[in-house]
């Protein structure tokens, strides 16, 4: 077991693996469940997978990484899904990443209050409506520079009056 | 009256939701009846809201906001509809649906994906019951090789061809495999279908279980369509309890289930062995072929793995005969496919056509031709596997062969429109970068080929291009093309390739005049203020980061070439639109 990972409730892992015992497949989706638990993949987590599983750490930690979808580090409250597809690309996606950048949001960080994870993804699958980006559940398109700087302010403002 | 909203994706996105639940507050009562459907594809016109009297559609409201809803409920809700005219989708715009054919996309858009009511008042799960009725699955098999239909998902092999090697195949279970996981940027058909009529993708899963003997099946569908997961989930659970899915379909002695499996993101995984290795919990990568999926697929049994266009296509080939979908299309080419156009075009949405059509039929006669006045330069087909198609190639046809001459592929449908801003060696460059994050490793020509290939495209476009690069590039393609196992690696060169052939002039002025032609490429720029328009208001001094703007109020500035960044902030900030750029 690693010395500093995080204490975190492994017994909220039961049900998941109660629903799988009889899928010796369902790597990926156990990993999926445990996700959507605790918002990423924590170490201890990982072990526990590979304990209740059958499979090596090395193994669980291999397919943990593949995947894009799978996250090691915590995310902040809002993930930020911006699409770099080809028709986003055609349409500005660079341009609104610049925004975006210019408001402290990076690809693959975390901004320092915890509130954005800025991820950029390949494709989202709404070509049409370019350039859009994903914000939590629901698509924001045909982005400008300035348009995307007033969702992530509505964002903030709605947060601080909280 | 009847109230019906496009809620797919894309119409969703748009605000269909907001206008949906205007409509519904004002329908406290419940004197209009409001219900939902998928995508028509005319996503340039979401939302869209259908008024139907009874099954006639009688008004298609288009671009409509929560604003609307107030006059549409009236209208509605008075049978008369003149209060919403100016909100009627055009003449010009109608054409876009009036020139398609549909057949995979038949349902999209005209039910509600949620009932399976619906989809049966259309004829549904028809076709499998014809089958139950008395067709062997020989005969099945028989009827798809008429119909000439091939995989949809990009490398277009016969579909009866793969069905009928996993008949053939011995194991002690067959496996039947939907491939959803549509990672191909600029494509999101298969998307649309789910979401809009996923029974008729069930229904093509059970009639091709039932010609290859399978009594399992997986949709494996990517993590980012949320929205399909849900309205599949809701499908097969409705289609268990009416017995078309599950033990003995209809109460004949064919049973067969189907299970979905969310990919996690990963383009490799739209290979079929890289699908199956994810499918059994691990790392998608590649397997050797042979063996094929038919022989040794999912747990080394045989399996058989169509694209989601491909199923939807089936039960209509069922019920309409295999000659009524080879009637259409080339003699290569039979029946129908669906494009996702987009980029800079004006009428932007899911297209189905017959094969045979060429791509400025479907461009400029279906898409309206390019946006905001500008001029076409060139089509992207296939994605990161496919190439880039210039303006003298337009009156190719929609034909696998024909395609596959030009360097780019049919793929699973993505059409890409880019007019002359857009830098042709910058469009390589993001596919590369693409390809590059992409490749899973296995193999070096690809892993580090594609790394290569993005390095020294991210240099032209910087301006540090040398002589000799168009050369390297084109030996790195050689070798990642011939170095490759799986078909990620040995197409992955494909859209360098199509560049340099149609546009190498772009490379040539990019690497030995340093200069971008479309104007694209940032640090190729340069900025300088047209003096006749400026106004010396200082505001571009005063935002410029590195002090590179100088002049006197009231009198023109000039910008000092050598300080210059690039950053463009002169150029956004100036209200008298006095920086150019060239």
């Amino acid at each position: 077991m690693c010395a500093d990972c995080a204490k975190n409730d492994l017994t909220k892992l039961d049900a998941v693996f109660e629903q799988f015992k009889d899928d010796d497949h369902a790597l990926i989706s156990i990993l999926q469940r445990a996700q959507a638990i605790y918002g990423y993949l924590p170490t201890d987590v990982l072990y526990a997978i590979a304990a209740r599983t059958g499979n090596s750490p090395a193994k669980v930690m291999g397919v943990a990484t593949f995947y894009t979808q799978f996250r090691l580090t915590p995310v902040g409250r809002h993930l930020v899904m911006l699409c770099k597809g080809t028709a986003c690309h055609v349409n500005g996606a660079d341009a609104i990443e610049k925004a975006l950048g210019e408001l402290g949001l990076v690809d693959g960080e975390t901004t320092p209050d915890g509130l954005f994870s800025l991820k950029t993804v390949a494709c989202l699958g709404c070509c049409s409506l370019s350039p859009v980006m994903m914000i939590d559940e629901d698509t924001y398109g045909s982005l400008t520079p300035a348009k995307a700087k007033a969702i992530i302010e509505e964002f903030k403002a709605k947060e601080a009056a909280k | 009256m009847r109230i019906v909203i496009g809620e797919g994706s894309c119409g969703i996105a748009a605000g269909a939701k907001k206008v949906h639940e205007a409509l519904g507050r004002l329908n406290a009562d419940g004197a209009v009846s409001i219900g939902i459907t998928g995508c028509i594809g005319a996503c340039f016109l979401e939302p869209i809201v259908d008024v139907y009297e009874d099954d006639r559609l009688v008004k298609r409201l288009v671009k409509v906001q929560e604003k609307d809803a107030e006059r549409i409920y009236k209208a509605a809700a008075s049978g008369d509809l003149s209060g919403v005219a100016d909100l009627e989708i055009s003449a010009e715009d109608k054409e876009f649906l009036d020139k398609q054919t549909r057949i995979a996309l038949r349902h999209c858009g005209l039910i509600d994906p949620e009932s399976l009511d619906a989809y049966r008042a259309a004829d549904g799960y028809k076709a499998i019951a014809k089958i139950l009725d008395g067709m062997t699955p020989e005969q099945v098999i028989e009827e798809i090789k008429t119909s000439g239909l091939a995989g949809r998902g990009g490398a277009g092999f016969p579909t009866w061809f793969k069905w009928n090697a996993a008949r053939n195949a011995k194991g002690e279970h067959k496996y039947l495999i939907c491939n959803a996981d549509e990672g191909d940027p600029g494509a999101f058909m298969d998307r649309a279908v789910i979401e809009s009529d996923p029974h008729s993708l069930i229904e093509g899963m059970l009639i091709a279980a039932y010609a290859i003997g399978a009594e399992a099946a997986f949709v494996y569908v990517r993590a980012e369509y949320p929205l399909a997961i849900v309205r599949l989930e809701k499908a097969l659970a409705d289609a268990r309890a009416a017995n078309l899915l599950g033990a003995n379909i209809l109460g004949s002695s064919f049973s067969c289930d189907i299970k979905i499996k969310a990919g996690a993101g990963a383009f490799v995984c739209g290979e079929e062995t890289a699908l199956i290795e994810s499918l059994e919990g691990h790392r998608g990568m590649p397997r050797l072929k042979p063996p094929f999926p038919a022989e040794k697929g999912f747990v080394n049994q045989p399996s058989n793995i169509n694209n989601v266009e491909t199923f939807a296509n089936v039960a209509w080939i069922i019920l309409n005969g295999g000659a009524a979908f080879a009637a259409m299309g080339t003699e290569n080419s039979k029946g129908t496919k669906v494009f996702a156009l987009t980029g800079k075009i004006r009428r932007g949405g899911l297209v189905e056509i017959p094969m045979g059509l060429t791509l400025r039929q479907v461009i400029f006669d279906i898409g309206g031709g390019i946006r905001d006045g500008r001029k076409f330069k060139a089509v992207q087909m296939g994605g990161p596997s496919g190439g880039c198609i210039p303006e003298r190639l337009l009156d190719t046809r929609i034909d696998y062969k024909e395609l596959g001459a030009t360097g780019a592929i049919m793929g699973s449908g993505g059409m890409v429109v880019m007019d002359d801003s857009t830098c042709m060696v910058n469009m390589a460059r993001f596919f590369l970068d693409f390809t590059a994050k992409e490749s899973c490793g296995k193999c070096v020509h690809c892993r580090i080929g594609t790394k290569r290939l993005h390095e020294i495209l991210t240099r032209i476009t910087e301006g540090k291009g040398r002589e000799g690069d168009i050369e390297l590039l084109e030996e790195l393609c050689t070798g990642v093309k011939a170095g490759a196992l799986c078909g990620l690696g040995q197409t992955a060169p494909n859209p360098v390739l199509t560049t340099i052939r149609y546009f190498r002039d772009e490379y040539e002025a990019h690497i030995a005049e340093k200069r971008c032609p479309a104007g694209e490429c940032a640090a190729l720029k340069t900025y300088s203020i047209d003096p006749a328009k400026c106004k010396g208001c200082t505001l571009c001094a005063r935002k410029c980061p590195v002090q590179a703007i100088s002049g006197v109020v009231r009198e023109p500035h000039v910008i000092d070439a050598s300080k210059c960044i690039k950053c463009g902030l002169c150029r956004a900030n100036c209200r008298f639109d006095a920086v150019k750029v060239a």
